[in-house]
């Protein structure tokens, strides 16, 4: 992939340029100029799935682009060490876990393998961005690094468990600076803490424009109707989504527009014994209604989800905990009015009145979804908007400007005013 | 009018603004009051102004993020109105305007028997700002040519050199009417029009637009536009 860029690298900057306009890719590369020749490298530990690898597929050859040697390194494991990774994920979002001293040593042992593997590239580097908990103790093994340690956080930590906090901290802590993608998610450290929202790619499968062809092709193997009015919700079968609330707020807006169907659309649960409850209580709930469709989809069924999105007249996401909601800044992309539970980064991206509603109940979900049917001008207004708000605050363009920028600033010392020249 | 040739070109300049936790938060004005006598002033900049870059779909009814906190998040209207009134340009530096919140907080505070609390996800999160300024490509030589690259700007680089300037040159002006000042009374009528142009009211994406519609009229009025 990254390859494949570098010896192109106009091509996707232009497909980037045609989205994001000629001022975005200018300040890209005057932001870069200082950086050309040094050595970026990114850490994490899967090269597909997730939206980790989905934002550095694109990122880093992106930089490349830009004339910075950027690369991506991933680290391997075994179970016991993606066991307690796992648990850490939970832990960091709150949930009280308790992870076995066998398991934090493996952890701790596949890192310090991973460092002796990594060691010439990781040496080398100006800067190494670490991603997540997983490979975050591999700078206990660098004791004389060269360049800058980053730490980026993609999990909402605003609330963590803290013993499991209390020992990755310790690790966190060793970091140049680390990366939180929420105020409300930055924990206090030793370091600079920087707020760098997340991103989406707008020319990934997820989000890219796809043809009528393949949307009604989609619409037709899934047995959905699409003439009708739709409302969407893209999720998790998770308690914290409330699809439940999504289904009773259908009901209360369909007295009013009986042509109206329902699409929840999440991964399968059959490997999460709460999301399998989850979903069985949605089932209950929409009790054989044949308007409400609950599909359990793959992981990679990127498309089906872009081409749902797209032919959506309203998304939901009635979360009533959420951390971001990629899900919601992919919606407003596709020119979407988002009603949002009123949490988290929901708040940051759905703007009350302007890019969708904000609800606290079903029943406010419900009466702002009748209002967005019969109100089709504000609709589409709102889409509009949405669209353009995500075009200037949520694409990969603006994700990497904030990477560089943070590095440059690593790079200038405390001085909160940095001033670059031109370089020819 | 002739160009004056001993004034400098223009040259256009760009900016980022990175944002970064302080670690500090307030859940009420007691903690506001307290927060805001110890964070740093790069802190208050970015309430103040560097929020300013943030998409804006209305035209803001509250000028910092304290007095929309306040309002919004605590619904305390009264003290809402005092903070949003506040013109930081009225203050010589960043801790003269500090001291300012915090007397008025502190009046507030003598006012009310008991706080209101936020919840605990509305917080208001003390983030400060570190600034990263940059070249662009474009430059004019004379102001008549203001029209044309006015509109090819970047919302960024209209905060730098619109908002972001008041910061930095004396009088609270901003960088179009300090160059336009060389050319000593022959673009007065331009410099008052822009100077009648409130920032607060505007979002960047209007502001731009204002811009461009106030340096149009005028250099059509003069028939001074460059094609």
């Amino acid at each position: 992939m990254e390859e494949s860029v570098v010896s192109q690298p106009d091509v996707a900057l232009a497909e980037y340029e045609r989205i994001v306009g000629s001022e975005v890719i200018e300040q890209l590369f005057q932001l870069a100029k200082p950086l050309r020749g040094k050595r970026i490298v990114h850490v994490n530990s899967t090269r597909t799935g997730g939206g980790v690898a989905e934002i550095l597929t694109k990122m880093v050859p992106f930089t490349r682009a830009l004339g910075i040697d950027a690369s991506w390194e991933v680290i391997a494991g075994r179970n016991e060490f993606y066991q307690c990774t796992k648990s850490f994920h939970n832990a960091l979002q709150g949930n009280h876990v308790t992870i076995p001293t066998a398991q934090l040593k493996v952890f701790e042992e596949v890192n310090a393998i991973n460092a002796e593997l990594l060691r010439p590239v990781l040496n080398d580097a100006d800067v190494v961005i670490i991603h997540d908990p997983q490979p975050a103790p591999l700078i206990t093994q660098f004791p004389n690094r060269r360049g800058r340690w980053i730490w980026r956080c993609h999990i909402d930590v605003s609330k963590p468990y803290r013993h499991v906090w209390q020992y990755l901290r310790v690790f966190i802590s060793k970091y140049d600076a680390s990366v939180f993608s929420l105020a409300a998610f930055a924990q206090p450290m030793p370091h600079p803490v920087c707020l760098i929202a997340p991103s989406i790619d707008p020319l990934s499968a997820k989000n890219a424009e796809l043809s009528a062809e393949e949307i009604n092709g989609i619409h037709r193997q899934l047995g959905l109707d699409p003439a009708r009015r739709t409302i969407l919700q893209v999720s998790r079968f998770d308690r914290f989504k409330d699809p439940v609330g999504v289904v009773e707020a259908y009901r209360l807006a369909k007295r009013f527009a009986p042509d109206l169907q329902l699409i929840l659309a999440g991964g399968g649960a059959t490997d999460d014994p709460e999301g399998a409850a989850v979903l069985n209580e949605v089932h209950t709930a929409a009790a054989e209604d044949p308007d409400i469709h609950v599909l359990e989809l793959p992981a990679d069924a990127h498309r089906t989800i872009n081409a749902l999105q797209r032919t959506a007249d309203i998304v939901l996401q009635k979360s009533t905990r959420e951390g971001f909601g990629l899900t919601v800044t992919e919606a407003l992309w596709k020119g979407k009015p988002v009603i949002g539970g009123n949490t988290g980064g929901i708040r940051l991206q759905v703007i009350d009145h302007h890019t969708g509603f904000l609800v606290n109940t079903p029943e406010g979900a419900a009466h702002r979804i009748r209002y967005l049917l019969h109100h089709r001008d504000k609709a589409e207004e709102m889409g509009r908007k949405g669209r353009e708000f995500v075009r200037v605050n949520f694409l990969l363009t603006r994700h990497l400007c904030d990477y560089l920028s943070l590095i440059l600033l690593l790079e200038s010392g405390d001085s909160n005013r940095v001033e670059l020249r031109r370089i020819a | 009018m002739e160009p004056n040739e001993n004034q400098q070109p223009f040259l256009f300049r760009d900016c980022v603004l990175s944002a970064f936790s302080t670690g500090l938060r307030a859940q009420n004005i007691r903690e506001l009051r307290d927060k805001l006598t110890v964070v740093s002033a790069d802190s208050i900049y970015y309430h103040f102004w560097g929020s300013r870059l943030a998409t804006r779909f209305e035209h803001p009814e509250y000028h910092n993020d304290f007095a929309g906190w306040v309002h919004h998040s605590l619904h305390d209207h009264i003290l809402g109105e005092r903070l949003g009134i506040i013109d930081p340009t009225d203050f010589e530096d960043l801790e003269r305007l500090r001291h300012e919140l915090v007397e008025i907080i502190e009046q507030r505070l003598d006012e009310v028997e008991t706080v209101a609390w936020s919840k605990p996800d509305d917080q208001f999160q003390f983030v400060r700002s570190r600034i990263i300024v940059f070249d662009t490509p474009h430059h004019i030589s004379h102001p008549s040519e203001l029209p044309q690259v006015l509109p090819t700007l970047s919302l960024s680089s209209v905060f730098y050199h619109f908002i972001d300037a008041r910061m930095r040159l004396p009088e609270s002006t901003d960088d179009f009417r300090a160059w336009l000042h060389g050319y000593g009374e022959e673009f007065r009528e331009l410099m008052d029009m822009l100077a009648n142009l409130d920032p607060y009211f505007l979002p960047l994406l209007e502001l731009r637009q204002t811009l461009v519609a106030k340096t149009t009229a005028f250099f059509e009025s003069h028939s001074l536009v460059t094609v």
